[in-house]
């Protein structure tokens, strides 16, 4: 598990366009899934499975609310409805997806794309820092947060495996490339992608790649870094979060998302009752965003390897003593 | 059992439950007594994989589903006796894993309709033949999502989706027109591509007449009702929607204006 990631490099590909291509070719083999889309589907990667599967593909217009109970039905019929939006706009949605989908306990898979900062230019309007953390807060619905194309494929699979909701995050930027074909993904399980012994980075979505990188300029400061790969945020993997405390003793968490009962919130969570140690939830800070590049919005907002290195050492000094 | 009996017996076993209960809503599920009773006796076909599906998407009128389930022998009458008690499947508002009959969770207003529409859109995607029926209330229009299910329901031209609307004219606080006005209500719904039927809410003949033909669009059926309908002094009383606590005295009171078991 603590083997050292191959790192490949800019694959080009986009979490939603990748997870847009895993579904396309995994509904080959599952016959009963159907994907709803509210009129984004380029935006989300589901152009791919309009082009394969058009008479799977149920076009729902810019009605999310109806989009989600549509839905809760058609998986009453025994269907696997994907339900798919831009972040921001599922939370249009939020309480039919509480009551008809996860009271029900339904299978639907709703997976968005445009999370957080990675947004971009399309500024703070469909900038979401809130869908994980209002996901989360819904009981049996599961919630993923892949990090790169390859874990993003990998969780598209496990997800229409799963039964039951799952709540799914993909992106929107180009992304680094992190793991290679023999990576494994498992829902509720993290990987320590690097290891170190001064404190250990805990991160999802495109934070992980940052974290990586921002690990390797400590090392040439002489901190070592350990990171950890947390791809579901709930239920999350209790057991690497304790062992990880106490292993490093500090913990520092990384997210594209207010900071605000989101993947910080979880890890403070678990570490306050079982193993207190300082935990610094690192992401958005309770703002909304603005149009820009996704790199430049990371470096204005703290989110990019530099200030994370930046952050890390400022909260490693104050714990020094 | 007729069903003139059974919704006799649906308003009855409503009203029994609410006062047990000490809340619940009694004026809507009145108003809804005759509908269900002639849909769960002489429509609803509810065996097989392509059975007919009933959803209550006015979930607060959850007493008269209960009863009309009890005397259609669908659960055991003594179930009712736990409506909204802990540790009881009879639900405030009917919850789906505690009570399979009613397809879905409803009791937030407007989901039920869009639910339905997603059973109608998933039958035909699998080429069953079953119809699926909302029955809704008259201030649930207001909500948005109802504008968004009926546009979507013309758009793919589900004829195996009907929705019956409880047309009693008050809600909550008040009458409809005082709150946010709905009418003119049939122009709306054909407006947006639907089949339109009125029928008196209350008269068995028109509503089955009304309910057992298929069109070649959604249908949206009109039932003029009264609000609290059967009990005289609850009639057309807002106060009368829930949730309410109702006495020993006015349960005697009700009952007996009811007439006989």
């Amino acid at each position: 598990m603590s083997s050292q990631p191959t790192l490949i490099g800019m694959s080009g590909d986009t979490l939603r366009e990748a997870f847009g291509k895993a579904l396309a070719d995994l509904m080959e083999h599952y016959p009963n899934v159907v994907v709803l889309d509210g009129d984004v589907a380029g935006g989300t990667g589901t152009h791919h499975v309009r082009s394969r599967y058009p008479d799977r593909f149920y076009q729902m217009g810019i009605a999310e609310q109806n989009m989600m109970g549509v839905a809760a039905g058609m998986a009453a019929t025994g269907l696997i409805p994907v339900v798919t939006t831009f972040a921001a706009f599922s939370l249009r949605a939020y309480e039919i997806a509480r009551l008809s989908v996860a009271y029900a306990q339904r299978n639907v898979k709703i997976v968005c794309s445009h999370p957080g900062l990675d947004t971009g230019p399309d500024g703070a309007s469909a900038q979401s820092m809130e869908d994980l953390a209002a996901f989360m807060a819904i009981p049996n619905m599961t919630v993923l947060s892949p990090a790169d194309p390859v874990e993003v494929r990998l969780a598209t699979k496990a997800m229409l495996d799963h039964q039951g909701p799952i709540y799914m995050r993909t992106g929107r930027s180009a992304t680094t490339r992190l793991f290679d074909e023999k990576h494994r993904f498992e829902i509720g399980k993290g990987q320590i992608l690097r290891s170190g012994s001064d404190i250990t980075l805990i991160a999802c979505g495109v934070q992980v790649a940052r974290c990586l990188a921002a690990a390797e300029l400590a090392s040439k400061m002489g901190i070592s870094v350990q990171v950890v790969n947390m791809p579901t945020l709930k239920p999350i993997d209790e057991a690497l979060i304790l062992q990880c405390a106490k292993e490093t003793g500090i913990l520092m968490t990384s997210e594209d998302h207010n900071t605000l009962n989101g993947l910080g919130s979880q890890v403070a969570r678990v570490t306050a009752r079982h193993c207190p140690v300082p935990v610094f939830c690192h992401g958005v800070q309770d703002t909304f965003g603005e149009s820009g590049e996704p790199e430049e919005l990371a470096e204005k907002y703290g989110l990019s390897a530099p200030s994370i290195l930046r952050q890390l050492q400022d909260f490693l000094a104050q714990h020094r003593n | 059992m007729n069903t003139q009996l059974l919704a006799r017996q649906v308003r009855r076993d409503s009203l029994k439950q609410i006062h047990r209960a000490g809340s619940g809503h009694p004026g809507g599920a009145l108003s809804s007594a005759d509908i269900l009773a002639v849909l769960y006796r002489n429509i609803l076909n509810l065996d097989g994989p392509s059975r007919d599906r009933f959803i209550l998407s006015k979930g607060h009128s959850a007493p008269a589903l209960y009863a009309v389930w009890a005397n259609s022998q669908l659960i055991e009458h003594e179930a009712l006796q736990g409506f909204r008690k802990l540790n009881a499947p009879l639900q405030g508002h009917p919850h789906v894993l505690a009570t399979p009959l009613c397809e879905t969770s409803t009791g937030s207003l407007g989901q039920g309709f869009s639910v339905a529409l997603g059973i109608a859109l998933g039958y035909r995607h699998q080429g069953l033949s079953g119809r699926v029926f909302a029955l809704l209330g008259d201030g649930e229009l207001q909500e948005g999502i109802v504008w968004e299910t009926a546009m979507c329901a013309a758009q793919y031209k589900l004829n195996n989706l009907i929705a019956i609307l409880d047309y009693n004219k008050l809600q909550s606080d008040d009458r409809n027109s005082n709150i946010i006005g709905l009418e003119p209500l049939t122009d709306k719904w054909r407006a947006f591509g639907w089949h339109v039927l009125e029928v008196d809410g209350h008269d068995h003949d028109a509503l089955y007449e009304a309910l057992s033909q298929t069109y070649d669009k959604p249908t949206f059926v009109v039932a003029h009702t009264v609000k609290g309908k059967g009990v005289s002094w609850m009639e057309n009383i807002p106060k009368w929607h829930g949730s309410v606590k109702l006495t020993d005295d006015e349960l005697t009171r009700a009952l007996e204006e009811l007439g006989e078991e």
